[in-house]
């Protein structure tokens, strides 16, 4: 009796779990439940834990099929060594590049650390108030997106950006950006950078909840965002950043 | 394979001092977008100095008024050309009448161009010439009379009143004309100025330094364009003319340097952040094209010579010797002064930790020979507009403006 009532349970579980996992690919499928309305996106980005592989870079470019040579970049990852002397050196990480190996003596460096830098996806966006065709737009749920089919390819938007986040794509000729993997997190997924991340350095999140790591990130750290005389108001925000970082 | 963008922004990764953001390697905007603000600077100060004959009623200037304003309709034609090839998707310009944003600078350009093309210089030209276009129709036959009375729009009154309405037409145009044309380079001056992501651009002076470096361009060049083209038509070029369109130019240089001062002075007394990189650059990437070209020879130089012209009195040739040569330094300078305020506000990253480097094509759509192309163009349009409408006239009639040459 014992044996049968324990599986019948598990058939049931099992068939519960077949029909709740339907219904979540269901989810997964059909974009048009998701409603903007109900989020509101930022990053947390804790700079003790960044480790400087590049994975996040990698997965972007393969993630959103953005060009692979060194010149175009939706995020990539600073390396900042403070030499005792004062003297600060940045350099992108980026194997391709022979200059992103340049190795300092431990004696004379008094700091270093890692900075991944993306779209700080703005409350006020430059880009957007100078697109003199409003290609790129905020969203409801407060992502700066880039329309190509609307793109004029004028590169206002790419002058206006104090972050450098913005480059011309070299075939299609429109601007393009990070989009927090827009065509994922609508369907409930992290964008690719934060997915592959080892380290958990950047976390995703809801900006408005607090019962989420994004919640937990701002409670428990001291926070600064880029270039705040700006007044951007970036929803990319730093833990541990340092004053050389610009 | 490699494109040649790719090889182009390889070669110039090797150039780069510094740290620069990695996505700043290519200088977005390049020669075209120095060649807009050059050709639009043109247009106004043109107009601009016409301007004084109908509203500030200055004689002396008169014999160019028509040839004034006939060079910044051809260049106005020609100033959009630049902006429309350098787009990464020129088929879908007309968007930016369509579905402007209107918190855009650049979306606003459709709409002040429209309007100082349309309202202001078209109607302007119309109404000054309305009455020598029915006048020459009526003594012309074949294309030529069919092309000036397609022009008159077909009117034939030329009694006392129409010529009057006229009169009256074309003085309230240049009262809104001039600050249409303030705004025309203002504007563009704005587009650059308001940019707070770039320190070397933003600048609430900007609008005003684009202003009177337009005026001063402006003047220039149709000093330029009446010392060539008087003696051409085996004329005597009117001294008392070029005296005075000289003596503005000389306050307008005078105004434009004073004001270029007051940025430089301010900027390095308040020493903000980017000082230190826009130092770099002036003194690394931009030594020649501000320091020597911008500065030396488009200003100083051209300055000293106006103020030994007004302190020595030179006799009439040697004046003339010096006015050509000035206004083609100035010409010069200008066309420096929009090279480095696009070009050169693109030279350092926005990390204010390096520079990086700029190297023009030859060929292409954003070459060297295409510039060339496109800075001629205005001189052919100008050519058939003067063909087409002799702003020298022949003395058929009395209406005061353009007789005297």
């Amino acid at each position: 009796m014992e044996r049968r009532r324990f599986l019948s349970k598990c058939v049931s579980i099992a068939a519960s779990g077949t029909v709740l996992g339907g219904l979540f690919k269901k989810a997964a499928a059909a974009p048009s439940d998701y409603d903007p309305k109900n989020h509101y996106y930022g990053m947390g980005i804790q700079i003790d834990k960044c480790i400087g592989c590049g994975k996040c870079v990698e997965a972007c470019k393969e993630e959103n099929e953005v060009p692979k040579e060194p010149f175009f970049f939706r995020t990539w990852v600073e390396r900042y060594v403070i030499k005792k002397d004062g003297e600060t050196s940045v350099q992108n990480i980026d194997t391709r590049i022979e200059k992103s190996n340049e190795v300092f003596s431990e004696k004379d460096i008094m700091r270093s650390f890692f900075v991944p830098k993306l779209c700080n996806q703005c409350e006020n966006p430059p880009c957007v108030q100078v697109c003199p065709v409003g290609a790129t737009f905020k969203t409801e749920d407060g992502v700066i997106l880039v329309d190509d089919k609307r793109c004029i390819g004028c590169r206002y938007c790419i002058q206006a950006c104090p972050y450098g986040a913005r480059y011309l794509h070299p075939e299609k000729e429109t601007a393009e950006k990070c989009t927090f993997c827009y065509h994922r997190i609508t369907k409930g997924m992290l964008p690719a950078c934060v997915e592959v991340c080892p380290t958990q350095a950047r976390i995703f999140g809801d900006v408005r909840s607090s019962a989420s790591p994004l919640g937990r990130f701002k409670r428990m750290n001291r926070l600064h965002v880029l270039k705040p005389s700006l007044n951007t108001e970036p929803k990319v925000s730093y833990s541990g950043l340092d004053g050389e970082v610009r | 394979m490699i494109s040649p963008l790719t090889e182009k922004l390889f070669e110039l990764l090797k150039q780069v001092t510094g740290y620069i953001y990695p996505n700043e390697i290519e200088v977005h905007w390049g020669i075209l977008i120095v060649v807009y603000p050059y050709l639009t600077g043109l247009v106004a100060g043109a107009f601009i100095l016409a301007s004084l004959v109908k509203v500030f009623n200055v004689k002396e200037v008169q014999p160019v008024y028509r040839l004034a304003m006939l060079t910044a309709l051809a260049f106005l034609l020609i100033a959009p050309l630049p902006l429309l090839l350098h787009l990464g998707h020129p088929e879908r310009a007309y968007e930016i009448f369509l579905s402007p944003n209107f918190t855009s600078a650049m979306a606003m350009f459709g709409f002040v161009y429209a309007w100082y093309l349309m309202v202001v210089l078209i109607l302007e030209i119309w109404f000054t010439y309305r009455k020598d276009l029915i006048v020459w129709s009526q003594s012309e036959t074949g294309v030529m009379r069919l092309v000036h009375r397609v022009l008159a729009l077909f009117s034939t009154d030329i009694s006392d009143k129409a010529v009057e309405f006229d009169k009256r037409m074309v003085k309230g145009i240049t009262i809104i004309g001039i600050p249409s044309a303030f705004l025309l380079h203002g504007y563009v001056g704005f587009i650059f100025g308001s940019i707070k992501a770039n320190p070397w651009w933003s600048s609430v002076l900007m609008p005003i330094v684009f202003l009177f470096s337009a005026i001063v361009s402006g003047i220039a060049l149709v000093i330029f364009l009446y010392m060539i083209i008087t003696p051409l038509r085996k004329q005597m070029i009117d001294i008392r003319c070029l005296d005075k369109m000289a003596s503005y130019l000389f306050y307008a240089v005078i105004v434009d340097f004073s004001l270029e001062l007051l940025d430089f002075i301010h900027r390095l007394y308040e020493s903000e952040e980017s000082i230190k990189i826009l130092s770099d650059l002036v003194m690394n990437k931009l030594f020649i094209s501000l320091g020597v070209i911008q500065v030396l020879l488009g200003m100083l130089i051209p300055l000293v010579v106006m103020v030994a012209i007004r302190l020595f009195k030179f006799e009439e040739e040697l004046r003339k010797l010096l006015y050509f040569v000035s206004v083609i330094l100035i010409q010069l300078g200008i066309f420096a002064t929009r090279w480095n305020v696009v070009i050169g506000g693109q030279m350092f990253s926005k990390s204010f930790r390096g520079l990086t480097a700029f190297k023009m094509d030859i060929g292409g759509m954003e070459g060297f020979l295409m510039t060339l192309v496109l800075l001629a163009l205005p001189f052919i349009v100008l050519t058939i507009l003067i063909k087409v409408m002799p702003p020298w006239d022949k003395p058929a009639t009395s209406a005061s403006d353009g007789v005297r040459a």
